[in-house]
């Protein structure tokens, strides 16, 4: 505790018990905090508990505590089931390649807006840019929806037929295209605002270095490679790395809503997160999804610790905690 | 001075634009297809340039506009309330915990964090809120169980807090005998609106946005957000003619499906695209915020 340590230190303390806070000046900052412990009591820490509800068979007409034990039957079913194996595996890869990809094309348009000089066109680019990262995933479903809807879409009714390609494809129900979809769906959604992220690393960086490479006569492309490179890309790697410890948890939005929930697809669109929705709404197994929710809790809970040890150990500054 | 390679200046700019283009354009295939006579698309398609120019769509919704202007209502009241109720609830957290003399501060400040960490998940969540509280099919659902406030928002207002506000003010306040909540009024709350600002664009953004609490939460279609009613209405073209009542005999015609599903996606998004232009600037600044230290 670091409460008032000069004034402690300053005091003789000849009795070793002082009162430790001082609550009648200020309990009023303690009164303040009620509202917000109290929404987080609620909102976060109450369903924490509700973890032991994947050891029960559920049943929402009892309650939580009233529903029977059934220890780990739940996880049993789960993972003799081929669907624990293909959420993970999806919402890992779709994870990795998302967030390889994005931080590239991110960082590579950062550096592109840090070239332009016209202050209006650098404000316009970043307007336009970010702004798919404002609309809602269900508004995306309907752009998604325009280009590939199978009687009306523009990809069937316009560029088949320049490619020459006579048959619809039926995007809705073939599960082998989503990969390329979702990804370049979810590029279209965050590159933007990924790259002013890193378009404020950027404008950090002291104009004193550019200025004495260029005396030194230091061609652009080489200052980006001699400086900004090696000052802003441990940063990003660093960031990247936090972004590693959210691996198991998926953009719901992304593959419930774009796909419309589409269960032909499920080999390659299902992630945990649509998987224990559907088994709240009823399309799915209850007692399994739960069992997954509480696998995703826990899994991604020790894999933001341990991301966080290995950022720390490499990086104070950028580590979360 | 640091540019002057005209090269790559072209090539950045060249790109720029060909990116900001990727990012316009499906945006003119929803309205122009919404623009479209339903026949035209049924032999055409969704193309970039109404072929046969038609508002048809739009007079259909129209003729159902009470419950499209309910949604909205509804929209409007939970994004203004929670994100009132949030910046509160997230201030009143924050800066306690940005003061050094709080009773028990490192206490509180792991649970915050701990909150961050470690999730109950969707089903233990859906329990307390709709078993236990019984939100289920009220418009405080949408509230209490969208984001309020949390940890990242409370953290982040923090270390803003920490780097604005003046010891020696606050001091001086104590000694002319002011209080606690005199010394957040009248001295903190001031000087802390940018981040005000910048928090309570993200949770208006992110109310006006959600869908998702609605579909976990929301049955009863009139309580229906405009997000959750397009959400609906995606997966379920029907719903316009079982839920929205017409308000005229002229709209009584038959719909015209194709389109009238672009027409409502167009009437979702224009409010929040028009606003854009006026708070892109907060918008980008709170984004760089974020990033600089969350």
């Amino acid at each position: 505790m670091s409460q008032l340590p000069s004034e402690s230190a300053a005091l003789p303390a000849p009795k070793k018990r002082k009162r430790k806070y001082d609550y009648r000046r200020y309990h009023p900052l303690l009164i303040m905090m009620i509202p917000g412990l109290i929404y987080l009591l609620i909102n976060n820490y109450l369903p924490m508990f509700g973890i032991v509800i994947a050891f029960k068979e559920v049943n929402f007409a009892k309650g939580i505590f009233a529903s029977d034990w059934v220890g780990f039957k739940n996880f049993e079913f789960l993972f003799a089931s081929n669907n624990a194996y293909i959420i993970t595996r999806n919402t890992i890869l779709y994870n990795l390649v998302f967030l390889v990809l994005g931080t590239v094309f991110s960082f590579i348009v950062a550096l592109m807006l840090n070239e332009v000089k016209n202050k209006f066109l650098l404000r316009s680019y970043q307007a336009i840019i970010s702004m798919p990262h404002l609309i809602s995933w269900v508004i995306v479903s309907y752009l998604v929806f325009a280009f590939l809807s199978v009687d009306n879409g523009f990809i069937n009714r316009a560029i088949l037929p320049m490619l020459g390609v006579e048959e619809d494809i039926y995007w809705y129900t073939e599960p082998k295209y989503w990969p390329y979809i979702l990804t370049l769906v979810d590029l279209w959604k965050r590159v933007g605002y990924g790259s002013i992220v890193y378009f404020a690393a950027l404008l950090g960086i002291n104009d004193e270095y550019y200025e004495a490479a260029k005396l030194d006569g230091a061609s652009r492309l080489q200052q980006i490679w001699y400086i900004t490179l090696p000052i802003v890309v441990p940063v990003i790697i660093m960031m990247a790395m936090l972004q590693l410890g959210r691996i198991f948890y998926s953009d719901f939005g992304l593959f419930y809503q774009v796909t419309l929930n589409s269960g032909i697809l499920f080999s390659t669109t299902a992630t945990i997160d649509t998987y224990v929705f559907n088994g709240l709404t009823g399309s799915g197994n209850l007692g399994m999804s739960t069992a997954a929710g509480v696998y995703q809790s826990i899994v991604g809970f020790i894999l933001v610790l341990t991301v966080n040890y290995l950022v720390r150990r490499k990086d104070r500054e950028n580590a979360l905690f | 001075m640091k540019h002057e390679s005209p090269v790559l200046t072209w090539v950045s700019h060249i790109s720029l634009i060909a990116l900001s283009a990727a990012c316009i354009i499906p945006f003119i295939l929803l309205i122009s297809a919404s623009l479209t006579d339903q026949n035209a698309i049924i032999r055409q398609g969704y193309s970039f340039w109404p072929q046969e120019f038609s508002t048809a769509a739009y007079d259909y919704l129209f003729a159902r506009g009470t419950d499209i202007l309910r949604a909205y209502g509804v929209t409007v009241f939970v994004t203004v309330f929670g994100t009132t109720l949030g910046l509160i609830i997230t201030l009143l957290m924050a800066y306690p915990l940005a003061r050094a003399e709080t009773p028990h501060r490192t206490l509180i400040l792991f649970l915050v964090f701990f909150s961050m960490l470690f999730h109950g998940g969707m089903i233990p969540s859906y329990l307390v809120y709709a078993k236990y509280l019984g939100l289920k099919n009220t418009i405080w659902a949408l509230i209490f169980a969208g984001v309020l406030t949390n940890g990242y928002y409370i953290m982040m207002m923090r270390v803003f807090l920490q780097g604005s506000m003046s010891k020696d003010l606050i001091e001086s306040a104590q000694i002319d005998g002011a209080s606690e909540y005199r010394i957040l009024w009248s001295i903190i709350i001031p000087t802390s609106t940018p981040i005000l600002a910048v928090i309570g664009l993200f949770t208006a953004i992110w109310y006006w946005n959600d869908w998702q609490t609605g579909m976990i939460y929301i049955t009863n279609p009139k309580l229906y957000s405009i997000q959750n009613m397009l959400q609906r209405i995606m997966q379920d073209i029907q719903f316009i003619q079982s839920n929205l009542q017409a308000n005229s005999n002229s709209a009584m015609a038959q719909m015209p499906r194709d389109t009238v599903k672009m027409a409502i996606a167009v009437i979702g998004s224009l409010p929040i695209l028009l606003a854009y232009p006026f708070f892109q600037k907060y918008f980008i600044k709170g984004i760089m915020f974020g990033a600089v230290k969350g």
